[in-house]
């Protein structure tokens, strides 16, 4: 039987957003508040959990799967790994790029993993979901009785803003038949022009808040090259504390999820104008008339 | 006879009535396939070829069936795969009555059933391993087969497989044809899309990478049969006729039809085509290309035979269109002695007609030979061009149903009550419980031919078999 508090949540944000870095630091932190944690890769990639078993691509479900016959044949020691401070992991897998349906490969890997009782005994299921949502198969963590709460990991940066948006536009689509809410955002610093007031902004736009600002620290990357998260390659560093606190909020933010209210593109459009990130037409015109000018000048000179 | 049909029943009124059943929005969407014909029309005022309306129960099928069930699965000396999972191609196994000679297993195909049987690995990662390993597997073990056609089945289009690519190495590697035919059931909206599929496959993959045969020696006299599937043995009661005429059918398309017989059709002087509806596309295409005229026909009933007899003979020499009136003339005392049988006893009986693209016109005549009027006729897959062809068969007052829902046909011959329903399985068994004569009219009632003078012999003696039946004088309950 699972435990009667499983709190399953899940990561979603645009592809190179830093999802994967983000989730398996904040879920090393959790550890320490004594949770007992499921990382759910889905992704073909199958990288989602590396930080924590200190090594690359796993035997996924999938390809044992494939291996085995069906993945009826499969049991659940086979595909799971045990990572840093008992973090349990499994990789959903998938077909090289180009072949066959990865969003059906998430569905048949999270049936199997709850058919087979993979939730039992856990505090914490976390799903990282691949940067986009192409079909329905990667909407399949944020369907009936799958995750509760959505984390959006964005940054100041246009697309990953959009992206935000699409986001929790399947989440309100999806928040009405089933249970899912959207817990906040998550804003991986990239050192854009005011960056935390627009995280802010769209966060009170989508309904939400704007749960932590992750500030950009090399470590990450050092941490990373040793395969490791920042929480156990550098436990008394400051970006761990910034993990620490992110897991905290998220512990806390129990059951606080709402449906969120996304924004149509030209309101979105709007704030970021307002913000100075995107140009109107009309500016974009002035500027370039500008340079224009600018050039003409230098060439009579 | 009369001049109009129905004279006694407010056939628009019952039109309303059974259509109040629907929301509004679909009433108005249903209202424009269904029509009572008035004198003089062009066409059967019906809309057609459109998506069927969620939650009615429609008869069509799936561009697969029209692809693989229709087009291809005759063509007996290939082996046409179900590629996807087992269920489409299981579950349409033998579904079509295409009769052919040859040795089963050895030479021949046409009952066997071969599928990729996807698993959800094969969805996964893909199926074109598999397909590979199909292919190789049938060349071992089936030497003799011709070719390999692939039927896709609806997963390959979702998750996008290359069917082409595979096509085309497996087809250098066992030097046979591969066919790769794209006809997911999702596809257009019912098989008749799985037709024009099957026909601009054949057109790209049979006729743009092969020749008609060497040895082939043309005459002046070759004609292809187009459109007949030898339901029950109809393509070889229609073949004996054109043979008798003088002429030679070098094609059958594509009941009992081989791969040899597609590629040399290039080479006929005529296509003689029957089922218009699946194979208009492919006849015109030979037009343009190959400068061949096609011909529409009807073989149902003796009065369509003489006439279509005599309009195929007058495309040629006066020699052939001698023989045509010998061969009318031949056959005449044995049409009076089928009428002369049955007439009295089918005299006036009325019959409504529901079936696929083609028999609910081409079989009227037969009828009307018996002596037995049509009062409500319908297509499950028809086009337009079908409903203005459809005027020249059926008489003002007849009603007209596209793409009927079992809902609205249960209801229009509760009220009706015709002598004879003539429709699917599917429709077979309401009818009969209702207490009223059925045949079916797309297997021939596991009987046939029905095509030529001998299958009218056969068509007369079935209806007459089911309306008069002893059986449908002792439904009333004796107590």
């Amino acid at each position: 039987m699972t435990k009667p508090g499983l709190r399953q949540i899940a990561f979603y944000g645009k592809g190179g957003i830093g999802k994967s870095t983000t989730s398996q630091n904040t879920l090393a932190a959790l550890v320490e508040l004594e949770q007992k944690i499921l990382i759910v890769g889905c992704d073909p990639k199958a990288d989602s959990t590396r930080l924590i078993l200190h090594a690359k691509a796993q035997d996924t479900v999938l390809h044992l799967a494939a291996e085995a016959g069906s993945v009826e044949d499969l049991e659940l020691e086979d595909v799971v790994k045990i990572g840093y401070k008992d973090i349990k992991c499994v990789e959903s897998g998938g077909p090289e790029p180009g072949v066959g349906c990865a969003g059906r490969g998430v569905i048949t890997a999270i049936n199997f993993l709850e058919e087979n009782g993979a939730y039992e005994d856990v505090d914490y299921v976390s799903y990282d979901v691949l940067g986009d949502v192409v079909c329905g198969g990667f909407a399949m963590p944020i369907r009936e009785n799958k995750a509760q709460e959505i984390y959006i990991v964005m940054s100041g940066e246009m697309m990953a803003l959009y992206a935000a948006n699409n986001i929790s536009k399947g989440i309100l689509k999806y928040a009405n038949s089933g249970g899912v809410r959207l817990g906040g955002l998550i804003c991986n610093e990239r050192q854009t022009d005011k960056e935390v007031d627009l995280a802010d902004a769209l966060a009170k736009r989508l309904g939400t808040k704007l749960i932590h600002f992750v500030p950009r620290d090399n470590i990450v990357q050092h941490a990373e090259l040793r395969r490791m998260t920042v929480i156990e390659y550098a436990p008394d560093s400051k970006q761990a504390d910034e993990y620490r606190q992110l897991a905290n909020k998220i512990h806390n933010n129990k059951g606080q999820g709402v449906i969120p209210t996304p924004i149509s593109m030209e309101e979105l459009e709007e704030m970021l104008m307002d913000f100075g990130i995107m140009k109107s037409d009309e500016q974009a015109l002035a500027e370039l008339e500008a340079k224009e000018a600018a050039k003409a000048a230098a060439a009579g000179a | 006879m009369s001049l109009a049909v129905n004279t006694d029943i407010d056939v628009k009124g019952l039109v309303d009535k059974v259509l109040e059943a629907y929301p509004e929005k679909s009433r108005k969407r249903r209202q424009k396939h269904i029509n009572v014909l008035e004198a003089e029309a062009k066409d059967c005022g019906v809309k057609s070829n459109i998506k069927s309306i969620p939650g009615v129960m429609t008869i069509r099928g799936c561009a697969y069936a029209g692809s693989k069930g229709v087009v291809w699965g005759p063509i007996k000396d290939m082996i046409h795969i179900s590629h996807g999972p087992v269920g489409c191609g299981y579950y349409s196994w033998s579904g079509r009555r295409n009769y052919y000679i040859g040795d089963t297993g050895v030479d021949a195909f046409g009952t066997m059933h071969f599928t990729t049987d996807f698993q959800e690995k094969d969805i996964v990662f893909g199926g074109d391993k598999k397909l590979h390993k199909a292919i190789e597997e049938i060349n071992e073990l089936f030497p003799l087969a011709n070719g390999i056609s692939v039927q896709s089945e609806c997963p390959i289009g979702l998750i996008g497989d290359d069917i082409e690519a595979v096509s085309r190495a497996k087809a250098s590697e066992i030097g046979k044809p591969v066919i790769p035919a794209r006809c997911e059931g999702f596809r257009g909206v019912s098989q008749s899309l799985g037709h024009h599929i099957a026909n601009d496959v054949i057109r790209d993959w049979v006729f743009e990478k092969s020749e008609p045969k060497a040895e082939f020696v043309s005459t002046p006299y070759d004609v292809t049969v187009i459109g007949d599937y030898n339901i029950g043995g109809d393509a070889w009661a229609s073949r004996i006729l054109l043979e008798e005429i003088g002429l030679r059918v070098i094609a059958q398309w594509s009941g009992d039809g081989t791969l040899a017989e597609l590629e040399n059709t290039p080479k006929a002087k005529v296509n003689l085509i029957h089922c218009y509806r699946s194979m208009n596309y492919i006849a015109r295409h030979m037009e343009e290309k190959y400068n061949i005229p096609w011909m529409e026909y009807n073989f149902f009933g003796p009065s369509q035979i003489a006439a279509s007899l005599r309009k195929i003979a007058a495309l040629f020499d006066h020699t052939i269109q001698e023989k045509a009136e010998a061969v009318i003339a031949k056959y005449q005392p044995m049409v009076d002695a089928v009428i002369a049988k049955y007439k009295p006893r089918l005299e006036g009986k009325k019959v409504m007609l529901y079936v696929g693209g083609l028999r609910p016109r081409h079989v009227a005549d037969a009828y009307t030979d018996l002596g037995m009027e049509i009062v409500g006729t319908g297509y499950e897959f028809a086009h337009n061009d079908d409903y203005q062809r459809t005027t020249h068969y059926v008489k003002e007052g007849t009603l007209i149903y596209d793409d009927v829902t079992a809902y609205e046909l249960e209801k229009f011959v509760e009220e009706i009550r015709p002598d004879l329903v003539g429709s699917g399985i599917k429709e077979k068994y309401v009818f009969q419980k209702m207490g009223l004569p059925f045949r079916q009219l797309h297997s021939w009632d596991y009987s046939g031919p029905y095509h030529g003078y001998d299958g009218f012999a056969i068509f007369a003696r079935d209806m007459d078999m089911a309306i008069s039946n002893p059986v449908w004088g002792l439904q009333k309950a004796p107590w």
